[in-house]
């Protein structure tokens, strides 16, 4: 570790919190539907659309119709994102003339783009035409993160109202997200980053010759727009296979900062916005620094797990000043690097600067750690916001009961439908991680006879089928590279893990924001336990650490703990 | 001030022999589903058992392992078994002693019920209906709860209350409610039987100590769904890391992977949630409140506002003389020798206050007037004046425009010094009574309402807690400002009406806050009634008691802050014991994660912190600790968490070291001294 490095971490660290307070207030104002300075340019477009809609934007919703709305925009998303796929060859900006995407997975990548997800089963250039990059999956790199805005609002609206029966209007969240908010700042990110070097073309491909005088084909297409909104709606599906390490996608030092800027920007600043909406800034900067705190403790283990370099090169004579340099890009460097990874996975990204595969054992474990914690620090747009605020209930919970109240949380009492609510969706987690990762294992000898599935033995073989699956339910997209993925069983189970750690936790999400919007406020007294103090931070933490921690164990002890100390012994996979 | 029923002692034999028993006989699966952690627990001894008997009869060197894992996890059942029944065991006694006091009464039912007749059958009290009339002797046990409609009575309440001291009953008013079980002790009432066999006071008293009727309160409810919730996640890592080990290399039976599910599932809280919570109301009984639901209970933990009345409460129920203040001219012991002569007849307690200044500070001693044909003429609405007429002398004390009047003055005429002392005592709260003899004004009588020695600091330290202390009086606002500021409480009501009592608790709860208040008239129903918690004193109207969710026996309204901390205490008892739980889980897994995979991974004895002796010891040891600790708990569960009024984050803060610190490192120091005891016992 470099003080160099630690200087690239908080200069860029510096930069998302002071752009994410300007940004906080507004996306509070557009959430919360107040006025904002594109109010006069963009209000007569968005209301084109509620009119060319049919929605009447006046009103609002209860958590039932909310979340059907949710649900059948999803649903209509997937199908039609499904039909582009599979229909790509008859339909034109085909300029490579692909096949159809298979069955399979066209299934998966359908599901990964509506739920946010992002996770590659295909390569892009290989796989995808341009229509269907275009029209199909950076739309949903839009879409789905507004829908996860709009989720988290309907939870945040839930704290800031007392005694509501509505939760606000799904149509009007999704519109003014995409409208006011990603459009926006989309447009000025892509040409930054065209500006860094990143194309921007509808060619499919340039054929070069080598300085040795070998043809080499170069892919091409609509990068740089495709680029920015990955990082900014936190989707992580790059336009090139090899993500943010292609030099197209992230050619540079600065291209590099600009998308971990992105990826941050958005999750920082709504944490704050929720402050903001709720009427208390308070309560945002604690679970801003709590997750900062555990971002950063992430980003630590990491740096110096790389910088440290492998034990085993190091006995056999190589200077272990560089660090671990295996999969990683010598332009970005390993500190930016740990920040890279531990930010993508903090949030629900997955873009990937670096093979987290090529870790350090216990550097690796930290992107798994996050994802297995559902990405909630500071989390995917929107949807690490309310992922975050489901853990604060439940450690609220026990600690109200510690000070001899019946535990509140933002003036709202948790009883027995919060508590059964919150619990539904935390347990989503494990049973598709862990279980999907059983059946894998036990199932491996029948359904993968030669052995295709892993090119890693051991510990490692097992973080990769583990990492995979809580990459994918916590809709993150990053993947433990040593895994081959592109088949029925994965492309089958990894589909549903993404449904169900998308939907099977959003909906006892919104059925807890009906629950808690219907409650009276209670106001604070000296007896209800502070939750914007330090001693609430450290709480969260304890209890978050604890939570996860009890759970996954004995999984990432049999992963990536074992291969630490396996490979202290000399021995790697 | 009643005695307090004693708690038992915790390791009392009689109910010890009982709790054993009844631990065995709750191992009914039917029983224990209520309680799905433990019941889970049960499940999986079952299976452990019959993996014991199969290693005993396979002779494969197991037996000694899994019978001990399976004897172990049969203790941890139990053991919550017997959490619970020695709480309920405690109330048991208790129960025992109402109920012989229920079944033995008869009772005297009136055949007509015109006025006069007598003639009654006599039947068993539990025969008896709502609408029966019965005659209640001298001696006679009152056989059931009723109103009187006919008669007086002085009845002895000590089977319910504690309180020795005969109170009476008579028809009319507020204290014609009678309870069934309390004895007359002289002249005769009639009643009008008020309640249903098996529905009276006295059967909820049994129901409530014995713990039969106990429905999970709301809180215990949403804490067993995170219990439930964690065993769930549990159950799928367990049987998960078969999968996981199966692919890592190493088989692990079933008997050490239920091992680790028991360890990790919370048994700790799960078994003794129930203990808590019947403790909690037994604390409650202790301190002679009866609850008719443990909701009540945990909303007193919740209160933010406590509506107090002041006489009683907040202030001795009576005025009190401070000082004489005299008119110019008057030597100050003259008008003292006066008050003293014009309040000999007065029987009342601010009469006996003015003579025992009289007699305190001015050293006066009580002259006998008995002989002097003295005329004594009582206080009278009418008059609002009160004297005696002695030796020549006519002395008059009284409301100070009613004594004006008598001397032929009017409130301009009045001497100017006079004037102030009664603006001045007006002021401060408290009540000027002029003092004549005959067309002289002698001065000005002090009369303060009294404030309770301690109260400032209790409301203090009811502050700190969170809660509002409103005062609630029939006094003018000035007089009842002063008080509330002498005692210290944050807001009064005055010149209350039960309606601007019901208005004000109304306008509490629609700001979100829980009420507290006691009360005893049956104007106070309404109100009571309003109020999340609303404790009805023992002496007052069945409307009273009937509308309140507890009773106090003693009648003590200061008592609504122990309720209150009762209330905190028994939710405080439940969250530290989660966190105890919950925390103790990292040190069972690094006892036996390391244990479990010896052969596949040795490298994973790094992670063996405890330097456990075998992995069958580290895996025995961690089982072993799980279900003492459940036993070592039980005090503390039964005793309920300390309650410090300290405000919430410092309280939590409190909570948070020793239960959360606390419970992450005492196992790892328990199942070393365990591991330590079982290698030397070559235990496995």
């Amino acid at each position: 570790m470099t003080i160099v490095g630690w200087l690239q971490i908080f200069f860029v660290l510096a930069a998302v919190v002071a752009c994410a307070i300007p940004i906080s207030s507004y996306i509070a104002n557009v959430l919360d539907r107040k006025r904002t300075f594109l109010t006069p340019v963009l209000a007569p477009v968005e209301r084109g659309f509620y009119k060319l809609a049919g929605v009447d934007p006046a009103r609002e919703q209860g958590w039932v119709a909310y979340t059907m709305a949710m649900l059948a925009f999803s649903v209509v998303g997937f199908l039609t994102l499904y039909a582009v796929q599979r229909l790509q060859n008859v339909f034109p900006l085909n300029p490579q003339g692909f096949d159809p995407v298979a069955p399979d997975l066209a299934f998966n990548t359908s599901i990964s783009f509506i739920t946010n997800t992002n996770w590659q089963n295909y390569g892009g250039e290989t796989t995808m035409s341009h229509l269907v990059q275009m029209l199909g999956l950076t739309v949903h790199n839009f879409v789905s993160a507004a829908t996860g805005l709009a989720m988290a609002w309907a939870l945040v609206r839930a704290f800031a109202r007392s005694e509501a029966t509505t939760i606000g209007n799904f149509w009007v969240d999704l519109t003014r997200s995409v409208l006011y908010l990603l459009l926006p700042i989309s447009v000025i990110g892509a040409l930054v980053l065209v500006f860094c070097g990143v194309p921007q073309t509808l060619l499919g491909s340039i054929d070069a010759t080598t300085l040795e005088g070998a043809k080499q084909t170069i892919s091409l297409g609509p990068v740089a727009s495709q680029e920015f909104i990955k990082e900014m709606g936190t989707n992580g599906g790059g336009f090139f296979n090899a993500n943010s390490t292609h030099p197209f996608e992230n050619p540079n030092i600065w291209s590099n900062i600009v998308e971990i800027w992105a990826i941050l920007v958005i999750p920082v600043a709504s944490v704050l916005a929720f402050g903001r909406s709720i009427g208390d800034q308070r309560q945002g900067r604690a679970i801003l620094v709590t997750m900062g705190i555990l971002l950063l403790v992430g980003v630590l283990v990491v740096y110096w797990s790389e910088a440290a370099g492998n034990p085993i090169l190091t006995a056999l004579g190589v200077d272990p000043a560089q660090g671990n340099l295996e999969g990683k890009e010598l332009r970005f460097g390993n500190a930016l690097t740990a920040l890279f990874a531990t930010g993508t996975t903090g949030t629900s990204t997955g873009a990937v600067n670096a093979m987290h595969d090529s870790f350090m054992p216990l550097a690796g474990m930290i992107p798994m750690f996050n994802m297995l914690a559902g990405c909630i620090w500071p989390g995917g747009v929107g949807a690490g916001l309310y992922g975050f605020l489901v853990v604060a209930i439940i450690a609220v919970f026990v600690a109200g009961l510690m000070v001899g109240r019946t535990p509140e949380y933002l003036g709202k009492k948790i009883e027995t439908r919060e508590m059964k609510l919150a619990m539904l969706a935390v347990l989503i987690y494990p049973l598709v991680v862990l279980g999907f990762s059983a059946a894998s294992v036990l199932l491996q000898g029948t359904l993968d006879p030669d052995g295709n599935w892993l090119t890693n033995a051991g510990p490692h073989g097992l973080s990769e089928i583990i990492y995979a699956f809580a990459s994918q339910n916590a809709n993150n997209g990053s993947a433990f590279g040593g895994l081959s993925g592109n088949n029925l069983w994965f492309n089958t189970t990894g589909g549903l893990a993404m449904f169900f750690g998308r939907f099977a936790y959003v909906i006892p999400v919104l059925a807890l924001a009906g629950s808690l919007a219907a409650k009276k406020k209670v106001p604070a007294s000296v007896g209800t336990f502070p939750t914007h103090g330090a001693l609430f931070v450290g709480l969260l933490i304890g209890v978050i650490i604890i939570l996860y921690l009890l759970q996954y164990f004995p999984a990432l002890a049999l992963g990536p703990v074992v291969e630490h100390f396996l490979m202290l012994g000399g021995k790697t996979f | 001030m009643a005695s307090k029923v004693a708690a038992p002692a915790f390791f009392d034999s009689s109910i010890m022999r009982r709790a054993i028993l009844d631990a065995f006989v709750k191992l009914n699966p039917q029983t224990l589903m209520r309680n799905p952690v433990i019941f889970v627990t049960e499940v999986v001894s079952v299976v452990v058992a019959a993996f014991f008997v199969r290693d005993l009869i396979a002779h494969n060197g197991n037996a000694l392992f899994s019978g001990q894992i399976a004897a172990w996890l049969w203790f941890t059942v139990l053991f919550a078994n017997f959490a619970e029944a020695v709480a309920e065991g405690r109330g048991k006694a208790q129960a025992d002693s109402l109920r012989r006091m229920r079944s033995d009464t008869r009772a005297k039912r009136l055949k007509d019920a015109r006025s006069g007749a007598s003639a009654f059958d006599s039947i068993n009290a539990l025969d008896l209906r709502v609408g029966d009339l019965v005659l209640v002797e001298a001696g006679d046990v009152i056989p059931s709860d009723g109103d009187v409609i006919e008669g007086i009575a002085s009845v002895n309440e000590s089977a319910i209350t504690g309180e020795s001291a005969p109170v009476i009953r008579e028809s009319g008013g507020d204290r014609c409610a009678v309870t069934g079980g309390t004895t007359v002790l002289s002249d005769w009432i009639k009643v009008r039987i008020t309640a249903a066999p098996g529905s009276t006071f006295l059967d909820r008293m049994i129901a409530l100590v014995e713990g039969a009727e106990r429905q999970r309160t709301p809180n215990e409810l949403a804490l067993s769904i995170l219990l439930s919730g964690l065993t769930i996640i549990f159950l799928i890592v367990c049987v998960t890391l078969w999968a996981f080990a199966s692919y890592s290399g190493a088989a692990l039976s079933v008997t050490v992977l239920i091992a680790l599910l028991v360890c990790l599932i919370p048994t700790t809280i799960g078994g003794l949630l129930s203990a808590i919570g019947i403790a909690g109301m037994n604390r409650l009984i202790r301190f002679n409140v009866v609850a008719t639901s443990g909701r009540a209970v945990e909303a007193a933990g919740d209160v933010d506002t406590l509506l107090l009345d002041k006489t009683g409460t907040i202030t001795f129920g009576n005025r009190m003389a401070t000082e004489f203040v005299p008119t110019s001219g008057v030597p100050e012991r003259v008008l003292a020798e006066a008050v003293l002569m014009a309040s000999l007849a007065d029987e009342t307690p601010e009469g006996r206050s003015i003579i025992a200044l009289a007699k305190s500070k001015y050293a006066l001693s009580e002259p006998d007037i008995s002989k002097d044909n003295a005329q004594v003429f009582p206080f009278s609405a009418q008059t609002r004046i009160s004297g005696v007429d002695v030796g020549g002398r006519s002395l008059r004390k009284g409301a100070v425009d009613a004594i004006l009047a008598l001397v032929g003055l009017t409130q301009a005429e009045a001497p100017a010094d006079f004037r102030q002392a009664v603006d001045r005592i007006a002021r401060t709260g408290g009540t000027p009574l002029a003092v004549a003899e005959g067309q002289r004004l002698l001065g000005v009588i002090h009369l303060k309402d009294i404030v309770k020695p301690d109260i400032k600091e209790r409301f203090a330290a009811l502050r700190a807690m969170g809660i509002k202390t409103v005062m609630v009086t029939g006094d003018n606002p000035v007089t009842a400002a002063a008080i509330a500021s002498e005692a210290g409480v944050d807001d009064f009501l005055a010149q209350a009406t039960p309606e601007d009592k019901l208005a004000y608790i109304r306008k509490e709860q629609q700001g979100g806050r829980l009420i507290a208040m006691c009360g005893d008239g049956t104007n106070d129903a309404p109100a009571l009634a309003q109020a999340d918690v609303g404790v009805a004193m023992q002496t007052g109207t069945q409307a009273a008691r009937e509308a309140g969710n507890m009773v106090d026996l003693d009648s003590d309204p200061t008592k609504l802050i122990e309720i209150v901390e009762i209330g905190k205490q028994l939710l405080m008892t439940r969250g530290s014991l989660t966190t105890f739980s919950i925390a103790n889980d990292v040190a069972k897994y690094f006892a036996i994660i390391p244990a479990l995979f010896i052969s596949a991974y040795p490298e994973l004895q790094s992670l063996n912190v405890m330097r456990l002796a075998s992995s069958n010891s580290a895996i025995l040891s961690a089982v072993i600790f799980n279900a003492l600790i459940i036993i070592a708990l039980i005090p503390l569960a039964l005793r309920g968490v300390a309650y410090r009024p300290v405000g919430a984050a410092a309280l939590l803060r409190r909570n948070l070291l020793i239960y959360g610190l606390g419970g992450i490192i005492v196992p790892f120091v328990g199942i070393k001294i365990i591991d330590v005891i079982v290698s030397i016992l070559h235990l496995a």
